[in-house]
Protein backbone atom coordinates (compact mmCIF):
# COMPACT_ATOMS: atom_id res chain seq x y z
CA UNK A 1 0.00 0.00 0.00
CA UNK A 2 1.55 3.48 -1.09
CA UNK A 3 2.47 5.66 2.12
CA UNK A 4 3.65 8.71 0.97
CA UNK A 5 2.16 11.68 1.61
CA UNK A 6 2.21 14.57 -1.17
CA UNK A 7 1.47 18.12 -1.08
CA UNK A 8 0.89 20.68 -2.86
CA UNK A 9 3.14 24.02 -1.65
CA UNK A 10 2.55 27.76 -2.98
CA UNK A 11 4.31 30.52 -3.63
CA UNK A 12 3.49 33.49 -1.97
CA UNK A 13 5.47 35.98 -4.59
CA UNK A 14 9.28 35.98 -4.09
CA UNK A 15 8.73 33.46 -0.99
CA UNK A 16 7.29 30.27 -0.01
CA UNK A 17 3.60 31.36 1.64
CA UNK A 18 3.06 30.73 5.36
CA UNK A 19 -0.02 27.94 4.72
CA UNK A 20 2.63 25.50 2.92
CA UNK A 21 4.76 25.13 6.00
CA UNK A 22 0.99 24.72 7.68
CA UNK A 23 0.59 21.76 5.22
CA UNK A 24 4.70 20.61 6.02
CA UNK A 25 3.51 20.05 9.68
CA UNK A 26 0.77 18.35 9.17
CA UNK A 27 2.27 16.05 6.00
CA UNK A 28 5.14 15.19 8.19
CA UNK A 29 3.08 14.41 10.92
CA UNK A 30 0.95 11.70 8.77
CA UNK A 31 3.80 10.12 6.25
CA UNK A 32 5.28 9.86 10.31
CA UNK A 33 2.10 7.92 11.50
CA UNK A 34 1.75 5.91 8.06
CA UNK A 35 5.78 5.41 7.92
CA UNK A 36 6.07 6.93 4.21
CA UNK A 37 7.93 9.68 3.05
CA UNK A 38 6.69 13.34 2.88
CA UNK A 39 6.81 14.25 -0.76
CA UNK A 40 6.23 18.21 -1.79
CA UNK A 41 5.15 20.03 -4.87
CA UNK A 42 6.20 23.47 -6.24
CA UNK A 43 5.10 24.78 -9.48
CA UNK A 44 5.91 28.84 -10.10
CA UNK A 45 8.00 30.28 -13.01
CA UNK A 46 11.41 31.72 -12.67
CA UNK A 47 12.37 31.45 -9.22
CA UNK A 48 10.97 28.64 -8.01
CA UNK A 49 13.44 25.76 -7.70
CA UNK A 50 15.58 28.17 -5.41
CA UNK A 51 12.51 28.54 -3.19
CA UNK A 52 11.34 24.58 -3.68
CA UNK A 53 14.94 23.61 -1.28
CA UNK A 54 13.03 25.55 1.98
CA UNK A 55 10.27 23.17 1.79
CA UNK A 56 13.23 20.47 2.87
CA UNK A 57 14.01 22.33 5.91
CA UNK A 58 10.24 22.51 7.05
CA UNK A 59 10.16 18.62 6.39
CA UNK A 60 10.02 17.30 2.97
CA UNK A 61 12.01 14.41 2.41
CA UNK A 62 11.60 14.97 -1.20
CA UNK A 63 10.51 18.08 -3.18
CA UNK A 64 9.31 17.59 -6.45
CA UNK A 65 10.05 21.64 -8.32
CA UNK A 66 8.01 22.47 -11.65
CA UNK A 67 9.28 25.98 -12.91
CA UNK A 68 8.43 26.97 -16.19
CA UNK A 69 7.04 29.69 -17.94
CA UNK A 70 3.76 28.34 -18.39
CA UNK A 71 3.64 28.07 -14.93
CA UNK A 72 4.55 32.06 -13.95
CA UNK A 73 0.66 32.83 -14.02
CA UNK A 74 -1.96 30.65 -13.25
CA UNK A 75 -4.11 28.73 -14.92
CA UNK A 76 -6.41 25.78 -14.29
CA UNK A 77 -5.52 23.58 -16.99
CA UNK A 78 -1.99 23.81 -16.98
CA UNK A 79 -1.65 23.51 -13.27
CA UNK A 80 -3.90 20.39 -13.32
CA UNK A 81 -1.36 18.68 -15.78
CA UNK A 82 1.55 19.09 -13.75
CA UNK A 83 0.28 17.77 -10.92
CA UNK A 84 -1.31 14.91 -11.65
CA UNK A 85 1.44 13.88 -13.51
CA UNK A 86 3.04 14.50 -10.46
CA UNK A 87 0.74 12.61 -8.32
CA UNK A 88 0.98 9.42 -11.03
CA UNK A 89 5.01 9.38 -10.17
CA UNK A 90 4.67 9.85 -6.40
CA UNK A 91 1.55 7.89 -6.20
CA UNK A 92 0.48 8.88 -2.31
CA UNK A 93 -1.97 7.91 -0.52
CA UNK A 94 -2.79 11.78 0.81
CA UNK A 95 -2.51 14.39 -1.46
CA UNK A 96 -2.71 17.65 0.40
CA UNK A 97 -3.71 20.90 -1.23
CA UNK A 98 -4.19 24.57 0.84
CA UNK A 99 -7.82 26.16 0.41
CA UNK A 100 -6.43 28.86 -1.55
CA UNK A 101 -7.61 30.19 -4.94
CA UNK A 102 -5.18 27.60 -6.61
CA UNK A 103 -5.47 24.62 -4.34
CA UNK A 104 -9.40 24.49 -4.12
CA UNK A 105 -9.18 25.09 -7.69
CA UNK A 106 -7.43 21.95 -8.68
CA UNK A 107 -8.33 19.51 -6.02
CA UNK A 108 -11.29 18.55 -6.97
CA UNK A 109 -10.65 18.20 -10.47
CA UNK A 110 -7.80 15.58 -9.63
CA UNK A 111 -9.60 13.98 -7.10
CA UNK A 112 -12.42 13.11 -9.36
CA UNK A 113 -9.97 11.77 -11.91
CA UNK A 114 -8.36 9.69 -9.72
CA UNK A 115 -11.84 8.07 -8.13
CA UNK A 116 -10.31 9.56 -5.00
CA UNK A 117 -12.32 10.99 -1.65
CA UNK A 118 -11.85 14.81 -1.50
CA UNK A 119 -12.65 16.76 1.74
CA UNK A 120 -12.67 20.69 1.60
CA UNK A 121 -11.69 23.00 3.92
CA UNK A 122 -10.19 20.92 6.73
CA UNK A 123 -9.22 22.23 10.01
CA UNK A 124 -7.77 19.09 11.22
CA UNK A 125 -6.41 16.01 9.75
CA UNK A 126 -5.35 12.49 11.49
CA UNK A 127 -5.52 8.76 10.43
CA UNK A 128 -8.13 6.37 11.84
CA UNK A 129 -7.06 2.87 11.89
CA UNK A 130 -4.82 4.20 8.80
CA UNK A 131 -7.78 5.45 7.30
CA UNK A 132 -7.90 9.33 6.28
CA UNK A 133 -9.88 11.71 9.00
CA UNK A 134 -10.40 14.95 8.75
CA UNK A 135 -12.56 17.54 10.54
CA UNK A 136 -14.49 20.23 8.92
CA UNK A 137 -16.70 22.90 9.55
CA UNK A 138 -19.80 23.19 7.57
CA UNK A 139 -22.96 25.16 7.40
CA UNK A 140 -20.74 28.33 7.52
CA UNK A 141 -19.20 27.31 10.57
CA UNK A 142 -22.53 26.54 12.19
CA UNK A 143 -21.46 22.98 12.72
CA UNK A 144 -18.09 20.57 12.61
CA UNK A 145 -18.46 17.43 10.72
CA UNK A 146 -15.90 14.37 11.10
CA UNK A 147 -15.71 12.30 8.29
CA UNK A 148 -13.24 9.17 7.15
CA UNK A 149 -12.21 7.59 4.18
CA UNK A 150 -14.26 4.56 3.45
CA UNK A 151 -10.94 2.92 1.93
CA UNK A 152 -7.19 3.23 1.84
CA UNK A 153 -7.07 4.68 -1.66
CA UNK A 154 -5.98 8.12 -2.38
CA UNK A 155 -7.62 11.02 -0.46
CA UNK A 156 -7.37 14.80 -1.52
CA UNK A 157 -7.94 17.06 1.32
CA UNK A 158 -7.65 20.65 1.20
CA UNK A 159 -6.68 22.85 4.33
CA UNK A 160 -7.37 25.50 5.77
CA UNK A 161 -5.28 28.17 6.55
CA UNK A 162 -4.25 28.88 10.03
CA UNK A 163 -6.14 25.97 11.27
CA UNK A 164 -2.78 23.99 12.10
CA UNK A 165 0.60 24.73 13.37
CA UNK A 166 2.94 25.79 10.86
CA UNK A 167 6.29 23.66 11.00
CA UNK A 168 9.45 24.61 12.49
CA UNK A 169 12.35 25.59 10.15
CA UNK A 170 15.25 22.97 10.76
CA UNK A 171 18.47 24.42 9.34
CA UNK A 172 20.46 21.53 7.59
CA UNK A 173 18.01 18.43 7.02
CA UNK A 174 18.77 16.44 4.32
CA UNK A 175 16.21 16.08 1.43
CA UNK A 176 16.32 15.38 -1.63
CA UNK A 177 15.12 18.15 -4.72
CA UNK A 178 13.96 16.51 -7.95
CA UNK A 179 13.28 18.76 -10.76
CA UNK A 180 9.95 18.00 -12.86
CA UNK A 181 10.19 18.91 -16.89
CA UNK A 182 6.98 20.95 -16.99
CA UNK A 183 5.79 19.62 -21.36
CA UNK A 184 2.59 21.29 -21.63
CA UNK A 185 0.71 19.64 -23.93
CA UNK A 186 -0.89 22.91 -26.13
CA UNK A 187 -4.05 20.93 -27.24
CA UNK A 188 -5.50 19.79 -24.50
CA UNK A 189 -5.14 23.90 -23.16
CA UNK A 190 -7.82 25.68 -23.92
CA UNK A 191 -7.23 28.60 -21.51
CA UNK A 192 -4.60 31.47 -21.29
CA UNK A 193 -3.28 33.39 -18.79
CA UNK A 194 -3.29 37.22 -19.43
CA UNK A 195 -2.45 39.14 -16.26
CA UNK A 196 -2.75 39.63 -12.25
CA UNK A 197 -4.17 43.45 -11.28
CA UNK A 198 -2.95 43.22 -7.63
CA UNK A 199 -5.98 45.50 -4.99
CA UNK A 200 -2.69 47.05 -2.90
CA UNK A 201 -4.52 47.32 0.53
CA UNK A 202 -3.09 50.40 2.46
CA UNK A 203 -0.64 50.04 4.98
CA UNK A 204 -0.44 46.29 6.90
CA UNK A 205 -1.08 42.93 4.93
CA UNK A 206 -4.26 42.09 6.86
CA UNK A 207 -2.90 38.10 6.79
CA UNK A 208 0.20 39.65 7.91
CA UNK A 209 -1.02 42.11 10.90
CA UNK A 210 -0.75 41.68 14.60
CA UNK A 211 -4.09 43.86 15.06
CA UNK A 212 -6.98 43.94 12.33
CA UNK A 213 -9.29 46.72 13.28
CA UNK A 214 -12.37 45.97 11.42
CA UNK A 215 -16.48 46.94 10.09
CA UNK A 216 -19.27 45.91 9.53
CA UNK A 217 -22.49 46.86 8.33
CA UNK A 218 -22.76 49.18 11.72
CA UNK A 219 -20.59 51.42 10.28
CA UNK A 220 -23.50 52.72 8.28
CA UNK A 221 -21.83 53.86 5.08
CA UNK A 222 -18.19 53.89 3.00
CA UNK A 223 -16.65 57.12 4.53
CA UNK A 224 -17.15 55.85 8.25
CA UNK A 225 -14.07 53.47 7.29
CA UNK A 226 -12.22 56.56 7.59
CA UNK A 227 -12.74 56.51 11.43
CA UNK A 228 -11.43 52.84 11.52
CA UNK A 229 -8.48 53.53 9.23
CA UNK A 230 -7.43 56.27 11.83
CA UNK A 231 -7.26 53.86 14.67
CA UNK A 232 -5.24 51.54 12.68
CA UNK A 233 -2.79 53.86 12.05
CA UNK A 234 -2.07 54.56 15.65
CA UNK A 235 -2.21 51.13 16.53
CA UNK A 236 0.14 50.33 12.87
CA UNK A 237 -2.98 47.71 12.16
CA UNK A 238 -4.84 46.12 8.75
CA UNK A 239 -8.43 47.30 8.16
CA UNK A 240 -10.53 44.73 7.10
CA UNK A 241 -14.41 43.96 6.79
CA UNK A 242 -17.25 42.15 6.73
CA UNK A 243 -19.05 40.66 3.92
CA UNK A 244 -22.32 42.75 4.34
CA UNK A 245 -19.96 45.93 4.25
CA UNK A 246 -18.40 44.48 1.41
CA UNK A 247 -21.16 43.57 -0.55
CA UNK A 248 -23.08 46.96 0.43
CA UNK A 249 -19.72 48.02 -2.08
CA UNK A 250 -18.74 50.02 0.69
CA UNK A 251 -14.93 48.52 0.36
CA UNK A 252 -12.91 46.27 -1.60
CA UNK A 253 -13.52 42.30 -1.37
CA UNK A 254 -9.97 42.05 -0.63
CA UNK A 255 -10.68 43.19 2.82
CA UNK A 256 -13.13 40.85 3.76
CA UNK A 257 -12.69 38.89 6.74
CA UNK A 258 -14.97 35.40 6.66
CA UNK A 259 -15.17 32.17 5.50
CA UNK A 260 -15.16 33.22 1.78
CA UNK A 261 -12.79 36.18 2.49
CA UNK A 262 -9.32 35.96 4.23
CA UNK A 263 -8.60 34.21 7.54
CA UNK A 264 -7.07 36.21 9.72
CA UNK A 265 -5.03 35.36 13.01
CA UNK A 266 -3.76 39.02 14.97
CA UNK A 267 -3.25 39.18 18.53
CA UNK A 268 -5.84 41.53 18.58
CA UNK A 269 -9.05 41.91 16.32
CA UNK A 270 -11.13 44.90 16.91
CA UNK A 271 -15.03 44.29 15.73
CA UNK A 272 -16.66 47.50 15.30
CA UNK A 273 -20.87 47.23 13.74
CA UNK A 274 -19.60 43.42 13.19
CA UNK A 275 -22.59 41.35 14.34
CA UNK A 276 -20.51 38.30 14.45
CA UNK A 277 -21.97 35.76 12.12
CA UNK A 278 -20.81 32.43 11.36
CA UNK A 279 -19.41 33.23 8.02
CA UNK A 280 -17.50 35.70 9.65
CA UNK A 281 -15.94 34.40 12.65
CA UNK A 282 -14.44 31.90 10.45
CA UNK A 283 -12.54 34.07 9.26
CA UNK A 284 -11.92 36.27 12.58
CA UNK A 285 -11.82 33.34 14.67
CA UNK A 286 -8.02 31.99 14.80
CA UNK A 287 -7.10 35.61 16.02
CA UNK A 288 -6.23 35.54 19.93
CA UNK A 289 -8.18 38.27 21.46
CA UNK A 290 -11.43 40.02 20.38
CA UNK A 291 -12.26 43.33 21.07
CA UNK A 292 -16.15 44.23 20.16
CA UNK A 293 -17.88 47.68 19.88
CA UNK A 294 -21.46 46.82 18.82
CA UNK A 295 -24.97 48.65 19.80
CA UNK A 296 -26.67 45.30 19.90
CA UNK A 297 -26.10 43.50 23.51
CA UNK A 298 -27.27 40.00 22.35
CA UNK A 299 -25.21 40.63 19.22
CA UNK A 300 -23.41 36.68 18.68
CA UNK A 301 -20.15 38.74 18.22
CA UNK A 302 -19.79 39.04 21.93
CA UNK A 303 -19.91 35.32 22.75
CA UNK A 304 -16.31 35.49 21.08
CA UNK A 305 -15.35 38.84 22.45
CA UNK A 306 -12.64 39.19 25.55
CA UNK A 307 -14.16 42.78 25.62
CA UNK A 308 -16.84 43.81 24.50
CA UNK A 309 -18.76 47.85 24.63
CA UNK A 310 -22.04 48.25 23.92
CA UNK A 311 -22.68 51.62 22.30
CA UNK A 312 -22.30 53.47 19.52
CA UNK A 313 -19.29 53.67 17.84
CA UNK A 314 -18.76 56.81 16.41
CA UNK A 315 -18.88 57.69 20.23
CA UNK A 316 -16.08 55.13 20.94
CA UNK A 317 -14.11 54.94 18.57
CA UNK A 318 -12.53 58.15 18.76
CA UNK A 319 -11.99 58.60 22.39
CA UNK A 320 -10.26 55.05 22.11
CA UNK A 321 -8.22 56.17 19.24
CA UNK A 322 -7.31 59.27 21.11
CA UNK A 323 -6.42 56.97 24.21
CA UNK A 324 -3.84 54.68 22.12
CA UNK A 325 -2.43 57.58 20.47
CA UNK A 326 -1.68 58.78 24.05
CA UNK A 327 -0.72 55.22 25.89
CA UNK A 328 1.75 54.67 22.90
CA UNK A 329 3.52 57.88 22.89
CA UNK A 330 4.35 57.27 26.51
CA UNK B 1 -25.27 31.84 -25.99
CA UNK B 2 -26.48 28.49 -24.95
CA UNK B 3 -26.17 28.50 -20.92
CA UNK B 4 -26.73 25.53 -18.35
CA UNK B 5 -26.75 26.86 -14.71
CA UNK B 6 -26.51 24.08 -12.27
CA UNK B 7 -28.27 25.45 -8.62
CA UNK B 8 -28.72 24.19 -5.45
CA UNK B 9 -31.45 24.39 -2.68
CA UNK B 10 -30.01 24.58 0.91
CA UNK B 11 -31.28 25.71 3.90
CA UNK B 12 -31.52 29.46 4.74
CA UNK B 13 -28.16 30.30 6.14
CA UNK B 14 -29.25 33.69 7.68
CA UNK B 15 -31.81 31.88 10.38
CA UNK B 16 -30.29 32.91 13.86
CA UNK B 17 -27.63 30.66 15.06
CA UNK B 18 -30.26 29.53 18.02
CA UNK B 19 -32.52 27.91 15.83
CA UNK B 20 -29.23 26.41 13.81
CA UNK B 21 -29.99 22.76 15.23
CA UNK B 22 -27.83 19.30 14.83
CA UNK B 23 -29.25 16.19 15.73
CA UNK B 24 -25.92 14.46 16.86
CA UNK B 25 -26.97 10.88 16.71
CA UNK B 26 -28.82 10.49 13.32
CA UNK B 27 -24.97 12.85 11.74
CA UNK B 28 -28.10 15.43 10.29
CA UNK B 29 -29.07 18.76 10.71
CA UNK B 30 -32.75 19.57 11.45
CA UNK B 31 -34.50 21.89 8.78
CA UNK B 32 -35.67 25.31 11.09
CA UNK B 33 -39.56 24.93 11.06
CA UNK B 34 -41.43 27.70 9.11
CA UNK B 35 -38.37 28.52 7.09
CA UNK B 36 -38.63 28.10 3.54
CA UNK B 37 -35.13 26.59 2.31
CA UNK B 38 -33.54 29.37 -0.76
CA UNK B 39 -31.25 29.20 -3.64
CA UNK B 40 -27.72 28.71 -2.44
CA UNK B 41 -26.27 32.70 -2.36
CA UNK B 42 -23.31 31.71 -5.33
CA UNK B 43 -25.82 29.78 -7.48
CA UNK B 44 -28.10 32.93 -7.51
CA UNK B 45 -25.39 35.14 -8.54
CA UNK B 46 -24.94 32.36 -11.46
CA UNK B 47 -28.54 32.97 -12.39
CA UNK B 48 -28.22 36.45 -12.66
CA UNK B 49 -24.63 36.63 -14.66
CA UNK B 50 -26.62 33.52 -17.27
CA UNK B 51 -29.54 36.28 -16.99
CA UNK B 52 -27.26 38.79 -18.25
CA UNK B 53 -25.25 37.12 -21.06
CA UNK B 54 -28.56 35.93 -22.56
CA UNK B 55 -29.85 39.73 -22.48
CA UNK B 56 -26.16 41.09 -23.90
CA UNK B 57 -25.99 38.26 -26.72
CA UNK B 58 -29.04 36.19 -27.25
CA UNK B 59 -30.01 32.62 -26.57
CA UNK B 60 -31.28 30.50 -23.95
CA UNK B 61 -30.79 29.56 -20.08
CA UNK B 62 -31.76 26.12 -18.76
CA UNK B 63 -31.44 25.74 -15.19
CA UNK B 64 -30.73 22.11 -13.52
CA UNK B 65 -30.73 20.94 -10.42
CA UNK B 66 -30.71 17.75 -8.06
CA UNK B 67 -33.55 17.51 -5.38
CA UNK B 68 -36.91 16.52 -4.00
CA UNK B 69 -40.24 17.83 -4.73
CA UNK B 70 -39.25 21.10 -2.69
CA UNK B 71 -36.45 22.16 -5.14
CA UNK B 72 -39.43 22.78 -7.51
CA UNK B 73 -39.57 26.38 -5.42
CA UNK B 74 -35.79 27.50 -6.12
CA UNK B 75 -36.32 26.35 -10.17
CA UNK B 76 -39.85 27.81 -10.13
CA UNK B 77 -38.24 31.31 -8.78
CA UNK B 78 -35.01 30.97 -11.42
CA UNK B 79 -37.74 30.85 -14.26
CA UNK B 80 -39.52 33.24 -12.69
CA UNK B 81 -35.90 35.74 -12.97
CA UNK B 82 -36.16 35.16 -16.46
CA UNK B 83 -34.40 31.45 -17.04
CA UNK B 84 -35.97 29.91 -19.88
CA UNK B 85 -36.25 25.84 -18.59
CA UNK B 86 -35.69 24.58 -15.90
CA UNK B 87 -35.29 20.45 -15.45
CA UNK B 88 -35.06 18.40 -12.13
CA UNK B 89 -32.92 15.09 -11.42
CA UNK B 90 -35.19 13.49 -8.99
CA UNK B 91 -34.77 9.84 -7.87
CA UNK B 92 -34.33 7.83 -4.87
CA UNK B 93 -31.23 6.34 -5.88
CA UNK B 94 -29.63 10.23 -5.85
CA UNK B 95 -30.61 10.32 -2.06
CA UNK B 96 -26.95 10.64 -0.05
CA UNK B 97 -24.96 11.66 -2.94
CA UNK B 98 -21.70 13.31 -2.50
CA UNK B 99 -20.38 15.97 -4.39
CA UNK B 100 -18.77 13.30 -6.74
CA UNK B 101 -22.15 11.77 -7.33
CA UNK B 102 -23.96 15.05 -8.25
CA UNK B 103 -21.37 15.76 -10.46
CA UNK B 104 -22.02 12.64 -12.23
CA UNK B 105 -25.64 13.51 -12.20
CA UNK B 106 -25.37 16.85 -13.85
CA UNK B 107 -23.04 15.59 -16.09
CA UNK B 108 -25.29 12.83 -17.58
CA UNK B 109 -28.04 15.94 -17.60
CA UNK B 110 -25.74 17.80 -19.63
CA UNK B 111 -25.22 15.47 -22.16
CA UNK B 112 -28.66 14.51 -22.60
CA UNK B 113 -29.75 18.56 -23.19
CA UNK B 114 -26.99 18.46 -25.85
CA UNK B 115 -25.36 21.60 -27.04
CA UNK B 116 -24.27 24.26 -25.20
CA UNK B 117 -21.48 27.07 -25.04
CA UNK B 118 -21.25 27.64 -21.30
CA UNK B 119 -22.15 26.43 -17.82
CA UNK B 120 -22.44 28.38 -14.94
CA UNK B 121 -22.54 27.29 -11.15
CA UNK B 122 -21.90 29.19 -7.94
CA UNK B 123 -18.32 28.61 -6.58
CA UNK B 124 -19.49 27.30 -3.35
CA UNK B 125 -22.75 25.79 -0.94
CA UNK B 126 -23.39 27.44 1.86
CA UNK B 127 -24.75 24.02 3.66
CA UNK B 128 -22.04 21.56 3.32
CA UNK B 129 -19.46 23.48 1.64
CA UNK B 130 -18.20 20.53 -0.51
CA UNK B 131 -16.58 23.01 -2.63
CA UNK B 132 -16.33 20.60 -5.67
CA UNK B 133 -19.42 19.92 -7.55
CA UNK B 134 -18.61 22.88 -10.28
CA UNK B 135 -15.05 20.91 -10.87
CA UNK B 136 -16.24 17.90 -11.23
CA UNK B 137 -18.52 18.65 -13.26
CA UNK B 138 -15.93 20.52 -15.68
CA UNK B 139 -14.01 17.18 -15.32
CA UNK B 140 -16.77 14.84 -16.49
CA UNK B 141 -17.58 16.79 -19.44
CA UNK B 142 -13.83 17.47 -20.13
CA UNK B 143 -14.65 20.91 -20.24
CA UNK B 144 -11.74 23.95 -19.32
CA UNK B 145 -13.09 25.52 -16.16
CA UNK B 146 -12.25 28.95 -14.64
CA UNK B 147 -13.13 29.75 -10.79
CA UNK B 148 -14.27 32.11 -8.70
CA UNK B 149 -15.45 34.86 -11.49
CA UNK B 150 -16.23 38.14 -10.92
CA UNK B 151 -16.72 39.51 -14.05
CA UNK B 152 -17.30 37.33 -17.52
CA UNK B 153 -16.88 39.26 -20.63
CA UNK B 154 -17.51 37.80 -24.41
CA UNK B 155 -14.35 38.03 -26.38
CA UNK B 156 -14.07 37.34 -30.72
CA UNK B 157 -12.78 33.82 -29.64
CA UNK B 158 -14.62 33.11 -26.33
CA UNK B 159 -14.98 34.64 -23.09
CA UNK B 160 -12.48 36.41 -20.70
CA UNK B 161 -12.99 36.46 -17.24
CA UNK B 162 -11.64 38.20 -13.67
CA UNK B 163 -11.32 35.38 -10.96
CA UNK B 164 -11.61 37.30 -7.53
CA UNK B 165 -8.69 36.56 -5.52
CA UNK B 166 -7.41 37.30 -1.89
CA UNK B 167 -4.66 39.74 -3.22
CA UNK B 168 -6.57 41.20 -6.64
CA UNK B 169 -7.91 39.81 -9.89
CA UNK B 170 -6.57 37.54 -12.37
CA UNK B 171 -7.48 38.03 -16.07
CA UNK B 172 -7.80 34.44 -17.88
CA UNK B 173 -9.09 33.66 -21.71
CA UNK B 174 -11.00 30.54 -22.13
CA UNK B 175 -12.85 28.74 -24.84
CA UNK B 176 -16.35 27.68 -25.35
CA UNK B 177 -17.73 25.50 -24.02
CA UNK B 178 -16.29 26.03 -20.81
CA UNK B 179 -17.52 26.00 -17.02
CA UNK B 180 -17.23 29.03 -14.68
CA UNK B 181 -18.01 29.53 -10.75
CA UNK B 182 -19.39 32.74 -10.05
CA UNK B 183 -18.56 34.65 -6.92
CA UNK B 184 -20.71 37.37 -5.02
CA UNK B 185 -18.75 39.71 -6.52
CA UNK B 186 -19.96 39.60 -9.74
CA UNK B 187 -23.74 40.73 -9.19
CA UNK B 188 -26.56 41.69 -7.55
CA UNK B 189 -29.06 39.09 -7.97
CA UNK B 190 -33.08 40.56 -9.58
CA UNK B 191 -36.10 39.96 -7.68
CA UNK B 192 -38.16 38.41 -9.63
CA UNK B 193 -40.57 40.45 -11.28
CA UNK B 194 -44.90 39.89 -11.46
CA UNK B 195 -44.75 39.34 -15.22
CA UNK B 196 -42.14 36.85 -14.50
CA UNK B 197 -43.50 34.77 -11.64
CA UNK B 198 -46.85 34.24 -13.84
CA UNK B 199 -44.63 33.09 -16.65
CA UNK B 200 -42.92 30.67 -14.39
CA UNK B 201 -46.15 29.43 -13.15
CA UNK B 202 -47.25 28.56 -16.33
CA UNK B 203 -44.19 26.37 -17.26
CA UNK B 204 -43.41 22.70 -16.92
CA UNK B 205 -40.91 21.30 -15.16
CA UNK B 206 -39.80 18.25 -16.30
CA UNK B 207 -38.62 15.31 -13.85
CA UNK B 208 -35.33 13.05 -15.19
CA UNK B 209 -34.49 10.01 -13.51
CA UNK B 210 -31.62 7.76 -12.95
CA UNK B 211 -32.30 5.86 -16.34
CA UNK B 212 -32.67 9.39 -18.31
CA UNK B 213 -29.94 10.97 -17.58
CA UNK B 214 -27.71 7.24 -18.50
CA UNK B 215 -26.85 7.28 -14.98
CA UNK B 216 -25.76 4.00 -13.12
CA UNK B 217 -27.64 4.01 -10.34
CA UNK B 218 -24.41 2.35 -8.32
CA UNK B 219 -22.49 5.63 -9.07
CA UNK B 220 -24.57 7.81 -7.02
CA UNK B 221 -26.52 8.09 -3.64
CA UNK B 222 -24.96 7.12 -0.33
CA UNK B 223 -23.14 4.21 -1.20
CA UNK B 224 -21.12 5.90 -3.75
CA UNK B 225 -19.76 8.32 -1.78
CA UNK B 226 -16.46 7.93 -0.29
CA UNK B 227 -16.33 9.68 2.84
CA UNK B 228 -18.58 8.46 5.78
CA UNK B 229 -19.88 11.02 8.43
CA UNK B 230 -18.51 9.73 11.90
CA UNK B 231 -19.75 12.92 13.76
CA UNK B 232 -21.68 16.16 13.66
CA UNK B 233 -21.78 18.86 16.15
CA UNK B 234 -22.57 22.63 16.80
CA UNK B 235 -18.95 23.97 18.12
CA UNK B 236 -19.20 25.43 21.61
CA UNK B 237 -17.74 28.78 22.45
CA UNK B 238 -16.80 29.95 26.24
CA UNK B 239 -18.51 32.99 25.76
CA UNK B 240 -16.71 35.10 28.68
CA UNK B 241 -16.76 38.50 27.63
CA UNK B 242 -16.30 41.08 29.82
CA UNK B 243 -18.15 44.44 29.65
CA UNK B 244 -16.71 47.16 30.00
CA UNK B 245 -18.61 50.74 30.83
CA UNK B 246 -19.10 53.71 32.20
CA UNK B 247 -20.25 57.03 33.01
CA UNK B 248 -20.20 57.94 29.20
CA UNK B 249 -19.38 56.15 26.26
CA UNK B 250 -16.38 57.71 26.01
CA UNK B 251 -14.99 56.80 28.92
CA UNK B 252 -15.81 52.98 28.68
CA UNK B 253 -13.50 53.44 25.46
CA UNK B 254 -10.63 55.25 27.32
CA UNK B 255 -11.22 52.25 30.01
CA UNK B 256 -10.61 49.61 27.23
CA UNK B 257 -7.39 50.96 25.69
CA UNK B 258 -6.18 51.23 29.44
CA UNK B 259 -7.50 47.53 29.70
CA UNK B 260 -5.69 46.66 26.43
CA UNK B 261 -2.47 48.33 27.86
CA UNK B 262 -2.58 46.84 31.32
CA UNK B 263 -2.76 43.04 29.22
CA UNK B 264 -0.07 44.31 26.98
CA UNK B 265 -1.90 43.61 23.72
CA UNK B 266 -1.47 47.02 22.26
Amino acid sequence: MPKDVLILAERAGDRLALVSSELCGIGRKLAGEAGGSLVALLLGGPGTKDLAKGLIALGADKVLAAESEHLAGYTNAVYTQVIDRALGEVSPFILLVTNSSIGRDVAPRIAFRRGASYAHDCTDLSLEGGRFAAVRPVYGGSAVSHVRSKTEALSVASVRAKALPPAEVQEGRGGELVEVTVAVEAGKVKMSFVETKRVEAEGVRLEDAEIVVSGGRGLGGPENFAHLHELAKVLKAAVGASRAAVDAGWVPTQMQVGQTGKIVSPNLYIAVGISGAMQHMVGAGPSKNIVAINTDPEAPIFQRARYGIVGDYKKVIPAFTKKCKELLEK
Amino acid sequence: MEILVCIKQVQDPDIPPRDFKVDEEKLAVIPPANVPPVINGFDENAIEAAIQLKEAHGGKVTVLTVGTDKARDALKKCLAMGCDEAILLQDPAFEGSDAFGVARLLAGAVRKVGAFDLILCGRLSSDWSYGATPLALAEALELPSVGQLQKVEATASGLRCERALEEGVEVVDVSTPCLLTVSNEMNTPRLPSVKGILMASRKQIPVWSAADVGVDPASVGAGAATLELTKLYKPVFSGTCEFIEGETLEEAAEKLALRLREDKII
